[in-house]
């Protein structure tokens, strides 16, 4: 599996990103800088944990003007994998690649802790490696992890078996308990917890190696 | 040109005394600009001249040494060709001012005195001391000081790995805000001031200038009253989007051999920073304030030089390495111009508009600004054995103690940092030191802050020692061996005889404790004048410590991980409750004198336990500080999940057993056969060693009798922060 990380200025996981991918998959991956407005030839686009452009707007909505989004949105069009964590997913749901919104965590505080969370699906290019239902413990660490979307939105994720992972115990007051959600097409992931911060035992767990590992199955 | 009047020199915090040395430096009278850069660069804050001469006799020296006191921060090798960093600074009067802010800046600040000399941010500390909780301003205060801190390190992307929090009604109106940052680079890729040479070009990159914070660095050297909120103005605002721009232009820059020196505008912004690199350089400078990217309109040159807007950095570049830089800056979106040139005349000069607006001797900024020899007299010892109650129960003091300010759980705060980002946070804070990994290695970097302020006040000279002692065995009892320390010196106006002797004696102590553990100063910085209204802080000398695991997989946590494991306490029990937690929230006295400390003791105890986790033979060790022997074990029991059986050993009564803070001291749990070796060996070391119980069940039990629920503990110990800051009840004190 080929990967790229794009990196907005005040991206901060971009290596922790890139770091996970090269323990996993073996091979480099490539860095490609805001500007740009080509992608190089991968088959998943990770989108970073960060602040972006400092996100002192809305979050995400500053990245969604960014050259390098039209490219991101031209290689989920065409199919191409696209994975966005933390900031990532809420760039995604800026761009319209997802739907609905992150908003202000419900306890108005920035909230950094490890949070369990239940796999829902494992129908999907990044959770075939987990089983359905199974518990997992990745960290969040955000400050606008609230999702929000209208009832018949949510239904529809629900329905259509988009819902792919679900908080045990909420942290930041999403509707439905929803840590991340796929697109329509199934090749778009947004969530808030960080799967790559979670790789290596020493470092806290290894419960985000079989998102990555799935990755590399589908894709490769 | 007016006349400087004598208004003019007290409303900049000079003396007449002062002045009248300012006109023989210039032979001359000096203009309103040369005034307003003297009383920066002389200010307590930027001179040090209350305690230069103090500070010079402590250790800063070790083959591990790269880079000691003076620059922007200390440089130790950590081998393998990679270099460690770091830096505490206190950011106190802007912080009760107005503390998102204050907080935020005096985390940006320390950010870019550590990546200015060439290093990545990897983690971030801070020692935070807050008024008596019911005090009306301290949920105000403790909430801004920790979003601002949380919403700069956080959108950095640098982790804030640990600290430490104190309340106390001596901070009321001047609480304490020190923020440590520790980074890596190569040994052979750090960057000093020295502006060497003359005719090479001055730059200025990053935020704009704007009229934010000026004075700042005057008002951190005066005490507060009444009318302190007026100083809002002076307080900066700090942008850590723009900071992150910076930190990664700069490290860009850095990595090309351009840079002749560079410093980052902290305090006294543009004037301290380019009269320290000429004066480090042996050079002049001379500025034109015309470059200066400014962010409002009709700037004076007074205010282009005072002012302390943040984000900003100046470099001395090689000639004809311009446009090389500013691309580097223009891909950033930074600002970057050429302000100016070293010259080869020792002189400081602005020009504005054509003219000359300073014109002063760099050293006379520097090397001759005012050093003092203040008058100090020592406060009487206090007498006496505190008395207590022998009749209270051990477990229900247990019970009390982990849910008072001090001792209960800092979650709310920790979970509010992003402590995990980089993905090297091995030891999460809680610990009893943080413990981050040098990426890409197996080696980590274990990072603590300790001070005992409640010491301090009885006892300065045993309080420093203490505080560095501490700091030396937090980092032991996770398995790294203690290599440096940054301080971080807070105390009350040092005009005062007694305050005065609180610093001496401090910094006797601290330099006592470094020199015995081979734990050399290679950094820090003062905060004098924490005074609000005549009544001065507890004296508070922050240690910034650091050490080197070579091999994070033998790392010690302190959490029990078995059941069924001895418990061993190493050191002796002489139960001494002077100032202790216990008798201040128990007995709710504030009495005695601060357990004295024995380095050697110190030293043979902890090399001791440092060889038993560096063998790999002990995986759960604990020190024994705050609180004393059995609030340690019920952290041991909590952050494990599993509870303990002890039983009380020497002593007659167990009160001071088991809540005296003698120093020294360790816990260890391993298994059977392990201990019973570990408590041969120290034995024949000559090492007081205990068996004092086992690892197991769901409580605390206490001589097989007095028994308290971890669920009941955890309640009392996490409820506490939570409740407080909800507001759901005012905080019993005694």
């Amino acid at each position: 599996m080929k990967s790229a990380v794009i990196v907005f200025p005040a991206s901060n996981c971009d290596r922790d990103a890139a770091t996970a991918l090269e323990e996993m998959t073996g091979r480099k991956t490539e860095m490609v800088w805001h500007r740009e407005s080509t992608l190089p030839d991968v088959d998943l686009v990770v989108l970073p944990g960060g602040f972006s452009y400092g996100d002192y707007l809305r979050c995400g909505a500053m990245a969604n003007q960014s050259a390098v989004m039209k490219a991101v949105k031209a290689h989920a069009a065409r199919g191409g994998a696209v994975l966005g964590i933390c900031n990532g997913f809420q760039v995604l749901t800026e761009s319209g690649l997802l739907p609905g919104a992150l908003m202000r965590n419900a306890g108005l505080k920035f909230v950094c802790k490890p949070v369990t969370l239940r796999v829902e699906e494992s129908q999907s290019a990044f959770t075939r490696k987990y089983e359905k239902g199974q518990s997992v413990t990745f960290p969040v660490a955000h400050g606008e992890g609230n999702y929000y979307a209208d009832d018949e939105t949510l239904n529809r994720l629900e329905g259509e078996g988009r819902v792919m992972f679900r908080y045990q115990d909420n942290p930041n007051g999403s509707a439905r308990d929803i840590a991340g959600i796929l697109n329509e097409k199934r090749n778009v992931l947004g969530l808030m917890p960080h799967p790559e911060r979670v790789v290596d035992p020493i470092t806290g767990g290894t419960d985000g190696r079989a998102l990555f590992q799935s990755l590399i199955e589908a894709l490769s | 040109m007016t006349k400087i009047t004598a208004e003019q020199i007290r409303e900049h915090g000079l003396s007449d005394e002062e002045y009248a040395r300012i006109k023989t430096l210039l032979g001359r009278d000096a203009n309103l600009v040369e005034l307003g850069v003297f009383s920066v660069m002389w200010s307590e804050h930027c001179s040090y001249k209350s305690t230069r001469a103090h500070l010079k006799t402590l250790p800063t020296k070790a083959p591990w040494v790269i880079q000691g006191p003076g620059e922007n921060a200390g440089v130790i090798d950590i081998g393998d060709g990679d270099a460690c960093i770091f830096k505490m600074e206190s950011h106190n009067h802007p912080s009760f001012i107005e503390p998102y802010q204050g907080a935020a800046t005096g985390v940006g600040g320390i950010m870019r005195d550590v990546f200015t000399m060439g290093a990545r941010p990897i983690a971030m500390m801070n020692a935070l001391r807050f008024g008596e909780p019911e005090h009306p301003k301290t949920r105000h205060l403790v909430s801004g000081v920790v979003s601002g801190i949380g919403g700069y390190g956080n959108c950095m992307g640098v982790p804030t790995v640990g600290g430490e929090v104190n309340f106390h009604r001596s901070y009321n109106g001047n609480i304490l805000v020190n923020a440590m940052c520790v980074g890596l680079a190569r040994t052979d890729k750090i960057f000093l001031s020295a502006a060497k040479g003359a005719g090479n070009p001055v730059v200025y990159v990053g935020s704009k200038t704007g009229r934010d914070g000026i004075h700042g660095a005057t008002m951190a050297s005066a005490e507060f009253n009444e009318d302190s909120e007026e100083k809002r103005p002076t307080v900066q605002v700090g942008d850590p989007f723009t900071e992150k721009l910076l930190l990664e232009a700069c490290l860009e820059l850095m990595a090309t051999d351009a840079i002749i020196a560079i410093q980052d505008m902290g305090a006294a912004g543009l004037t301290s920073s380019s009269a320290e690199m000429a004066d480090k350089g042996g050079s002049g400078i001379e500025l034109d304030l015309d470059k200066v990217p400014q962010r409002e309109e009709n700037m004076t040159a007074y205010e282009m030089l005072l002012s302390e807007s943040q984000e900003r950095m100046l470099a001395v570049l090689k000639p004809g390495r311009e446009a090389e830089a500013e691309k580097i800056f223009r891909k950033w979106e930074l600002d970057f111009a050429v302000i100016g040139v070293t010259t080869n005349t020792n002189r400081f000069i602005a020009k504005h508009k054509g003219e000359i607006v300073a014109d002063i001797p760099v050293t006379s900024l520097s090397d001759e600004a005012p050093v003092y020899q203040r008058p100090f007299v020592q406060r009487a010892p206090a007498a006496g054995q505190p008395t207590y109650d022998k009749s209270r129960s051990v477990i229900e003091s247990l019970t009390k103690l982990l849910g008072t300010p001090d001792m209960a759980s800092r979650r709310w705060i920790w979970e509010q940092y992003d402590h995990s980002v980089m993905n090297d946070t091995v030891e999460a804070p809680g610990g009893d030191a943080a413990v981050v990994r040098v990426h890409g290695t197996k080696k980590a970097l274990a990072i603590t802050t300790d001070v005992s302020p409640r010491y301090c006040r009885p006892d300065p000279f045993e309080g420093g020692k203490q505080a560095v002692a501490e700091a030396w065995r937090n980092l032991t009892a996770v398995g790294a061996t203690p290599l440096a320390v940054t301080d971080n010196l807070n105390y009350g106006n040092p005009q005062k005889p007694e305050i005065m002797w609180e610093i001496v004696a401090g910094i006797q102590g601290i330099g006592e404790a470094c020199r015995a553990l081979d734990f050399p100063v290679i950094g820090g910085n003062c905060s004098l004048y924490n005074e609000t209204n005549g009544e001065g802080i507890l004296p508070t000398p922050a240690i910034g410590g650091v050490g080197l695991l070579k091999d994070v997989s033998k790392l010690a946590r302190a959490g029990f991980r078995r059941e069924n494991d001895v418990i061993i306490l190493i050191g002796e029990t002489k139960g001494h409750l002077g100032q202790s937690i216990y008798l201040r929230e128990i007995e709710g006295k504030e009495e005695g004198g601060a357990p004295p400390v024995d380095l050697a003791t110190e030293k043979k105890h902890g090399d001791f336990v440092r060889g038993l986790i560096e063998r790999g033979r002990v995986d759960t060790v604990h020190d024994l500080s705050d609180g004393g022997l059995l609030v340690a074990v019920a952290e041991m029991a909590l952050k494990g999940n599993i509870g303990a059986s002890i039983g009380q050993a020497s002593l007659p009564d167990a009160i001071p057993f088991f809540f005296g803070e003698d120093q020294a001291r360790y816990l260890i749990a391993a298994p059977f056969a392990e201990a019973e070796k570990i408590v041969a060996e120290a034995r024949d070391a000559y090492i007081p060693v205990t068996e004092l119980g086992k690892t197991g069940g769901d409580a605390v039990i206490v001589n097989d009798k007095d028994k308290v629920t971890l669920s009941k503990l955890r309640a009392a110990h996490e409820g506490w922060f939570p409740r407080f800051m909800r507001r759901e009840e005012i905080p019993v004190t005694n």
